[in-house]
C-alpha cells in the first residue's frame, strides 16, 4: 500500500476536525475536533517519518501528544468552569473578550 | 555741564516712577511733587541754556554718554544724549509749557479722585518726549516715540470708564504705532546703509549715499511724522483724543507731542536735503493737511474738537515750511514754538471755559461768558489774535515767514503754495473768529441739563489763570522777540542751515497779503456769527458742511478700507484655523480612529470566526507558500 | 573631574520633585513650601552656572562640560555643557519655576466641599513635583551636548507635561464639570500625540544619523563634539540629500515644539485649557526647547540644509507672525488670544535664527528670554482675574481697573511688553530681530514690522474691552491683587523693565556662542553700503 493514502486519510480527518470546529458550538465538540485534528497531524507525522526513514516525525508526534494531553487538562478545565458559570457550554455564548 | 542733560529726563521720569508705584500714601501731595519734579527740569533746561549762549557759534553741541544699550555684533545702540540749538529749543518748549500746565492741572484735577495717577503719567510724557528730543541716535529717539505714544495713550483714556475715551485712546496708539513703522523701517534702512543710526554718522555722510535709498529713508520718516503730527492720511486720531482731560489735550495735542514730527523732519534735514522726491511729499503733506485741518475746524460745534482741527493745520505749515529745506526749517520750528504758546494757551481757556461750564464742550451752548470770565476770555483773546496772525503778535511772525518761504520756493510751486497757505490763514482767521463769537460773545445760550443744574459760569482758580496768563504773554511777544534781528533763526543756523530763497514777492507784500485775508476771513465769520444771535441747534449744513463734521469722512474711509475688512479677514481665519488647519489635524486623528473602529468589528468575540480567520490565514500562506515555489 | 554643576543644576529640581511627591496628603502647604525651595536652590546652582561662565575672548565654546561614557555600543554618552545660548535658557528656566509656583499656589487644592479621598489622593503635591519634574528635565535637554541624551529628555517632558494639562484645569472652561474635563482631555492627548509625532520622525533622524557616522566613522556617535571634530577633520561629511533630509527630521520636531505655522494647533488648546502657570510653563519654557534646538542642532549639525531651507523658513515665521497675531485678534477667550500672540512672537523668533546675521541671533536667543518673562507676567495676571471671576472669556469682562487697579495696571505692562514696547525687554530683542532679518531680506523685514501693529491691536483691544468701560454686572467686589499675586508679578515687571533698558549683561553672554553659531553656517553679516566718517562733535566723552 502506497503511503499516499495516510496522507489522503490524515486530509480527510484533518478537513472533518476543522469543519466541526468551524461549525459546531458545543465547545466539548469543539474540543473534541481539535484533537481530531491534532491526530490527523500525527497521522501525518508518522507516515512522513515512514516515506523519508528517520524518525524525526515519530519524535514530533510524541511531542504533540503531550501537548494534546496538556490541551486536555486545561481546556476541559475550562470548559467545566464556562459550563458552570454560564450553565451552557456554547462557544457562540462566550464571546466578551470583544469590546 | 554736560551731566545735567541726563537729569532733566530723569526728574520726571523719578516723578513717574514714583507717583504711578507710590500708592494712595500720596494721594494728599503727589501732584505737587509731579509739578516739582516738572519745574525742576524747567531750571535744568534754563541753566543749560544759558551756558549754551555762553559758549561760541559752533560749540553749542554738548554730548552726554550714560551706557551701552544694546550691544551686539556689528550694532551699537546707546543710552546717549545730545543736546544741540534744535534740542534746547524743544527742551524749554517741553519743560516751560509743561511745567505751566502741570501747575494747571493742579486745579483742574481737584476733584478728581485719581489726580496722583493723572500726575504720574504727565510726568511719564514730560519724560519720553525729552527723551526724544535728547536722544543721539534714531534707535534712542524710538524709544522716547514710542514713549510718548504710551503717555498719551494712558492719557487720553485717563478716564478709562468712559469706554469713548478708551477707543479713543486705543486709536490714537494705533494710528502712531503705523506711523511707527515708518520709523522702524527708516531706521533698519539706516543701520543697512550706514552701519550705524547715531545722528552724527547718518546725517554726516547722508550726501554721499544713493538718492534713492535716502528717498526711501525720507518717505519712512515723513511717514513716522505723519502718525505723530496727525498729519494726512494719520491724522484720524486727533479728533478723538480729545476724549482726555483738557490739560492733555494742551499739552500733548498742540504744544508738544503733535510735534514731535516736525521735530523728526527738521533734525533729519541733511537727508531730505539730498532727496528732494521726499521733500516734495512732506510739502504735499503739510499742505494737504493745513486745508484738511481748516476745513474741519471750520464745521466742528465742540470747542476742543474745533481746536483739534486748528492744531493739525498749524502743524502742517510746519511740516510744509519743513519740507521746503534750509530756507523752512528755522522757520518751522520758530512757528512750532510760538504755536505751543498759543494753542496752549486756547486749549487751556478751553478747559477753564468747560471747568465753569460742567463740563460742557458744545460752543452752542455757550455764548456772552466774556462777562462771566474776564480772565480766561482776555487770555483766550490774546492768544486768538496771536493764531489768526494779527500784526506784530506771535502767530503774524513766524506764519508770515512760512508763507513768505513757501513763496521763496520759486516758479510754479511757490505760487501754489503761497495760495494755499494764504487760503489756510483766512480759514484760520474764520474758525478761530467763529470760535470767539459763539463762546464768548452774544447771548447766553445754555441750559438747564437732565438733571435740572444749570450751570454757573464762573472764574477758574489762580492755578489755572496764572498759566493762560503766562502763556498769552509768550503768544503776544514770543514772535517779536524771535524776529529781532532774525535771532531764532541764527541761533538754529548750524543746526538747520539758514537760507533766503528768491522770492518773487516781498517781504511786505507777504504781510499785507496775509493781513488782508485775515480781515476776510474774520469779516466772514462776524457776517455769519457775530451779527445774528447763534441757533443752539446747528442747522443741517450742506454736503459739506456734514461731511467736515465728520472729519470729512476720515472715519467712514478707514473703517471700510481696514477696520471692516480686516474683522471680516480675522473672522475667516478663526474659521479656516478651526476648519482647515486643525481640521487637517483633527481630520488625520479621525481618520486613524475610523480605521481602527473598522478594523476593531474584526475582533467581535466569537472563538469560531477567529478560527476561520486562523484557517484562512494559513491557507493564504500555504497558498503562497507554494507559488512561490513554483514560479 | 570638578563638580558637575549642570548636572547638579538638573538634579536639584528632580529631587524636589520627589521630595514634594512624598509629602503626607494632608501637609499640603509644606509640599507647596518644598516644592518652592526647591525651585530657589535651583535657581542658585543656575546663577553658579552663569557666574562660571566665561565669557571672554578664547573661551570655550562649550563649558562646565562633563562626559561620561553610557551605552558604549552604539556611542551614547551622557555629555553636558553650555554655550551662552543655553546659559541664558537655563537661567530663565530657573528664574521662571518660582514665580510659577508661586503664583500657582492654590490651583491644585481641592475644591470646596471636596473631601480627600483616602491617604494617597494627593493633587497638590503632584502638581507642584509634576512642574519640577518639567524644569528638571527642561533644564537637561538645554544642557546636553550629546543627541541622544537630548533626544530622550525632549521626548519625556512630554509625560509630566501631559499630567499637568489633562489633570489640572482653571476650571473657568465653559461648560458642566464633564464638558471642562472633556477639553481638557481632549487638550492633553491633542499636545501629547502632535508632539509625540514630531519626536518620531525626529527619532527617525536621530537614528539616520547614527547610521551616517557609524558607516563613515567606523563607530557611530551621538556628541555633539566627535561630531564637529570629524567635520572639522574632513572624515565626516553627509551627501545634500542624506543632509537634508536628516535637517527635515529634526526641524519638524522643533517646529512643533516651538510651534510654527501650520503646525501649531495644539497651543491654543493646551494653553487655553491648563491653568495659568502650567499654561507659561508650555509657552514660556517648554517650547523654548524647540527654538532652542533649532539653534543649536539644525544650524550647527546641517549648515548647508539650514541655508537651503531657509527662504521656506522664513515664508512660514512671517506667516506665524501675521496669522498668529490676526487669529489673536478673533479670539473670544483671554487665553487662546495669549497662545496665539505667543505663535505670532515665535514666528519672530524663528525669523531672527533663520535670518543668519549675529544680530538675528542675539535677537532671537534675547527675544527667547524676553518672551518668556512678558508671557510669565501677561498670562499670570490674567490667571489671576480669571480665577476671580472663573471665565475666559474676554465678554464676561470690563471696567475692571475701576475696582482692581493694581491688577489692571500689571496686565497692563504686561500688554505692553506683549507688544515690544520700548523701556521694555521685548523691544530690544524684536527690533534686532527686525534689523537682522532685513539686513538679509529686506522684503521679510518689512513683512514682520506689520507685526507689531497687530501686536498693538489685539493688546490693546484685549485691555479695552476687559479693563476699560463701566464696571460689568458680577464684577463690583472684585477684588485686587493680593500680596502673593503682587509679590509674583512686581518682579517679572521689574526685570522686564531692567532687561529693556540695560540687556548688556545678556547680550555679553550670547554673543560669543552667536559668533560661533554663524561660522557654524559659514555666514558672516551683510556690510553696509558706505562707510561712515565718525563726525566731528560725535565723539563720546
Amino acid at each position: 500500500m502506497s503511503p499516499d493514502n495516510y496522507l489522503y486519510l490524515a486530509a480527510l480527518l484533518f478537513t472533518l476536525g476543522a469543519c466541526g470546529v468551524l461549525l459546531r458550538r458545543n465547545a466539548i465538540v469543539v474540543f473534541m475536533c481539535i484533537e481530531l485534528m491534532l491526530n490527523a497531524a500525527n497521522l501525518a507525522l508518522v507516515a512522513f517519518s515512514r516515506m523519508h526513514g528517520n524518525l524525526d516525525g515519530q519524535i514530533l508526534a510524541f511531542f504533540v501528544m503531550v501537548v494534546a494531553a496538556a490541551e486536555v487538562v486545561v481546556g476541559l478545565a475550562i470548559i467545566v468552569m464556562l459550563y458552570r458559570s454560564r450553565h451552557s457550554a456554547s462557544v457562540d455564548d462566550a464571546s466578551l473578550m470583544k469590546l | 555741564m554736560e551731566s545735567l542733560i541726563g537729569l532733566l529726563v530723569a526728574a520726571p521720569l523719578l516723578g513717574a516712577l514714583v507717583l504711578l508705584t507710590g500708592g494712595r500714601r500720596l494721594d494728599r501731595a503727589g501732584h505737587w511733587l509731579g509739578t516739582a519734579l516738572a519745574a525742576t527740569s524747567f531750571v535744568l533746561a534754563v541753566v543749560l541754556f544759558f551756558d549754551l549762549l555762553g559758549r561760541a557759534d559752533g560749540d553749542r553741541t554738548l554730548h552726554q554718554h550714560l551706557f551701552s544699550w544694546v550691544p551686539v555684533a556689528g550694532f551699537q545702540a546707546d543710552i546717549a544724549f545730545q543736546l544741540d540749538q534744535l534740542s534746547m529749543t524743544f527742551v524749554l518748549l517741553i519743560t516751560g509749557v509743561g511745567s505751566l500746565i502741570h501747575l494747571y492741572s493742579v486745579g483742574y484735577m481737584e476733584h478728581d479722585p485719581r489726580r496722583r495717577r493723572f500726575f504720574g503719567y504727565l510726568n511719564l510724557f514730560l519724560a519720553a518726549m525729552l527723551l526724544l528730543v535728547l536722544a543721539d541716535n534714531y534707535l534712542l529717539l524710538y524709544a522716547g516715540w514710542e514713549g510718548v505714544g504710551l503717555a498719551s495713550y494712558l492719557l487720553i483714556g485717563f478716564w478709562q470708564d468712559r469706554p469713548r475715551a478708551a477707543t479713543a485712546a486705543k486709536k490714537a496708539f494705533i494710528v502712531n504705532r503705523v506711523g511707527d513703522i515708518g520709523l522702524s523701517i527708516a531706521i533698519m534702512l539706516m543701520f543697512t546703509t550706514f552701519g550705524t543710526f547715531a545722528f552724527g554718522p547718518v546725517l554726516s555722510s547722508a550726501a554721499e549715499t544713493g538718492e534713492g535709498t535716502l528717498t526711501a529713508i525720507g518717505l519712512m520718516l515723513l511717514l513716522a511724522a505723519c502718525g505723530k503730527s496727525a498729519q494726512v492720511p494719520l491724522q484720524s486720531w486727533l479728533g478723538d483724543a480729545m476724549e482726555g482731560p483738557t490739560p492733555v489735550s494742551a499739552l500733548i495735542h498742540a504744544a508738544t507731542m503733535v510735534t514731535a514730527g516736525v521735530y523728526l523732519v527738521v533734525r533729519s534735514g541733511a537727508i531730505f536735503n539730498a532727496a528732494p522726491d521726499a521733500q516734495t511729499v512732506v510739502i504735499v503733506v503739510g499742505a494737504v493737511t493745513l486745508v484738511f485741518g481748516a476745513i474741519v475746524g471750520c464745521a466742528k460745534d465742540d470747542i476742543k474738537k474745533a481746536l483739534a482741527g486748528s492744531t493739525m493745520s498749524q502743524i502742517g505749515y510746519m511740516m510744509l515750511a519743513a519740507g521746503l529745506g534750509p530756507i523752512g526749517y528755522a522757520f518751522a520750528i520758530m512757528h512750532l514754538v510760538t504755536h505751543g504758546f498759543f494753542k496752549a494757551g486756547l486749549f487751556l481757556g478751553a478747559g477753564s471755559v468747560m471747568h465753569g461750564m460742567n463740563d460742557e464742550v458744545d460752543m452752542r451752548k455757550y455764548g456772552g461768558l466774556r462777562k462771566y470770565m474776564p480772565v480766561t476770555f482776555i487770555t483766550f483773546g490774546l492768544a486768538y489774535l496771536a493764531i489768526i496772525g494779527f500784526p506784530y503778535l506771535s502767530g503774524f511772525f513766524s506764519k508770515d515767514e512760512i508763507i513768505y518761504a513757501g513763496f521763496a520756493k520759486g516758479g510754479t510751486q511757490g505760487w501754489i503754495l503761497g495760495s494755499v497757505m494764504l487760503l489756510g490763514a483766512a480759514l484760520t482767521a474764520y474758525y478761530m473768529t467763529r470760535i470767539m463769537l459763539l463762546t464768548f460773545f452774544g447771548e447766553k445760550r445754555w441750559q438747564p441739563d437732565a438733571h435740572g443744574h444749570e450751570p454757573h459760569p464762573h472764574e477758574s482758580p489762580a492755578t489755572m489763570t496764572i498759566p493762560m496768563i503766562v502763556l498769552a504773554i509768550g503768544s503776544v511777544g514770543a514772535g517779536f522777540a524771535f524776529n529781532l534781528n532774525e535771532s531764532f533763526a541764527h541761533w538754529l543756523e548750524p543746526v538747520t542751515g539758514l537760507a533766503h530763497g528768491d522770492s518773487p514777492v516781498g517781504h511786505g507784500t507777504v504781510s499785507l497779503a496775509a493781513t488782508a485775508v485775515m480781515v476776510i476771513g474774520v469779516g466772514a465769520a462776524y457776517l455769519q456769527y457775530g451779527r445774528r444771535p447763534a441757533p443752539v441747534v446747528a442747522p443741517a449744513g450742506s454736503f459739506v458742511t456734514r461731511a467736515a463734521r465728520r472729519d470729512l469722512l476720515q472715519d467712514d474711509f478707514n473703517h471700510a478700507a481696514f477696520v471692516t475688512p480686516g474683522t471680516y479677514l480675522t473672522r475667516g481665519l478663526v474659521y479656516v484655523d478651526h476648519k482647515l488647519v486643525d481640521g487637517v489635524v483633527n481630520g488625520l486623528a479621525a481618520a486613524f480612529g475610523g480605521l481602527s473602529g473598522r478594523l476593531r468589528r474584526v475582533q467581535n468575540g466569537y472563538a469560531r470566526s477567529y478560527a476561520v480567520s486562523m484557517f484562512g490565514g494559513a491557507a493564504v500562506l500555504i497558498a503562497v507558500t507554494l507559488l512561490m515555489r513554483a514560479v | 573631574m570638578s563638580f558637575p554643576l549642570l548636572t547638579a543644576t538638573a538634579l536639584a529640581p528632580a529631587i524636589g520633585a520627589v521630595a514634594t511627591a512624598a509629602v503626607p496628603a494632608a501637609r499640603r502647604t509644606a509640599a507647596k513650601w518644598t516644592a518652592l525651595g526647591f525651585s530657589v536652590v535651583t535657581v542658585v546652582f543656575a546663577a553658579a552656572v552663569l557666574l562660571r561662565f566665561d565669557t571672554g575672548p578664547g573661551a570655550d565654546r562649550y563649558q562646565l562640560t562633563e562626559s561620561l561614557t553610557w551605552i558604549r555600543d552604539f556611542g551614547v554618552t551622557y555629555e553636558l555643557g553650555v554655550d551662552g545660548i543655553g546659559v541664558a535658557m537655563i537661567g530663565l528656566t530657573a528664574i521662571l519655576i518660582p514665580f510659577l509656583i508661586g503664583a500657582g499656589w492654590n490651583d491644585a487644592d481641592p475644591k470646596e466641599g471636596e473631601t480627600p479621598q483616602g491617604r494617597r489622593w494627593r493633587p497638590t503635591q503632584g502638581f507642584f513635583a509634576l512642574i519640577l519634574l518639567v524644569e528638571a528635565m527642561v533644564i537637561m535637554s538645554f544642557a546636553a551636548t550629546d543627541i541622544f541624551l537630548f533626544y530622550i529628555f525632549f521626548e519625556a517632558m512630554l509625560i509630566p507635561m501631559y499630567f499637568l494639562i489633562g489633570g489640572f484645569g482653571d476650571r473657568a472652561g465653559s461648560g458642566d464639570e464633564a464638558g471642562q474635563a472633556r477639553q481638557r482631555s481632549y487638550a492633553a492627548v491633542k499636545f501629547l500625540l502632535y508632539n509625540l509625532a514630531g519626536g518620531l520622525v525626529m527619532l527617525a533622524a536621530v537614528i539616520g544619523l547614527w547610521v551616517a557616522t557609524n558607516d563613515q566613522l567606523g563607530s557611530g556617535t551621538f556628541s555633539l563634539a566627535a561630531i564637529a571634530d570629524a567635520k572639522a577633520a574632513g572624515e565626516l561629511t553627509f551627501g545634500t540629500g542624506t543632509e537634508r533630509w536628516l535637517f527635515l527630521g529634526f526641524f519638524f520636531a522643533f517646529a512643533i515644539k516651538a510651534p510654527l505655522w501650520p503646525l501649531h494647533t495644539w497651543l491654543p488648546n493646551a494653553m487655553g485649557e491648563s491653568t495659568a502657570p502650567v499654561a507659561v510653563l508650555i509657552t514660556a519654557v517648554v517650547d523654548k526647547v524647540g527654538t532652542f534646538a533649532m539653534l543649536r542642532f539644525c544650524l550647527g549639525l546641517f549648515p548647508e540644509a539650514s541655508n537651503w531651507a531657509t527662504p521656506a523658513v522664513i515664508v512660514l515665521s512671517l506667516v506665524s507672525i501675521v496669522y498668529g497675531a490676526l487669529l489673536a485678534l478673533g479670539q473670544r477667550d483671554m487665553k487662546r488670544l495669549i497662545a496665539y500672540a505667543s505663535i505670532s512672537h515665535f514666528g519672530f523668533i524663528v525669523l531672527g535664527i533663520f535670518a543668519m546675521t549675529s544680530q538675528g541671533h542675539s535677537g532671537a536667543t534675547l527675544y527667547m528670554v524676553n518672551h518668556g518673562i512678558a508671557t510669565a507676567a501677561l498670562m499670570l495676571v490674567a490667571g489671576f482675574l480669571i480665577s476671580r471671576r472663573g471665565s475666559r472669556l474676554i465678554a464676561d469682562y470690563g471696567g475692571v481697573q475701576k475696582t482692581a487697579p493694581v491688577l489692571a495696571g500689571t496686565f497692563l505692562v504686561g500688554g505692553l511688553a506683549t507688544l515690544s514696547l520700548p523701556g521694555l525687554g521685548p523691544f530690544v530683542s524684536e527690533f534686532l530681530v527686525l534689523v537682522g532679518t532685513f539686513s538679509r531680506y529686506k522684503a521679510a523685514g518689512i513683512i514682520a514690522t506689520v507685526g507689531i501693529v497687530l501686536a498693538a491691536l489685539y493688546v490693546l483691544v484685549l485691555y479695552q474691552r476687559t479693563m476699560t468701560g463701566p464696571v460689568k454686572p458680577g464684577l463690583e467686589k472684585l477684588p485686587d491683587l493680593r500680596m502673593r499675586e503682587l509679590a509674583v508679578v512686581a518682579p517679572l515687571i521689574a526685570l522686564l523693565i531692567f532687561l529693556g533698558v540695560y540687556p548688556k549683561p545678556v547680550t555679553d553672554i550670547v554673543n560669543p556662542a552667536v559668533e560661533h553659531t554663524l561660522s557654524d553656517v559659514n555666514k558672516t553679516d551683510p556690510q553696509p553700503n558706505v562707510t561712515v566718517t565718525e563726525a566731528e562733535g560725535a565723539s563720546h566723552e
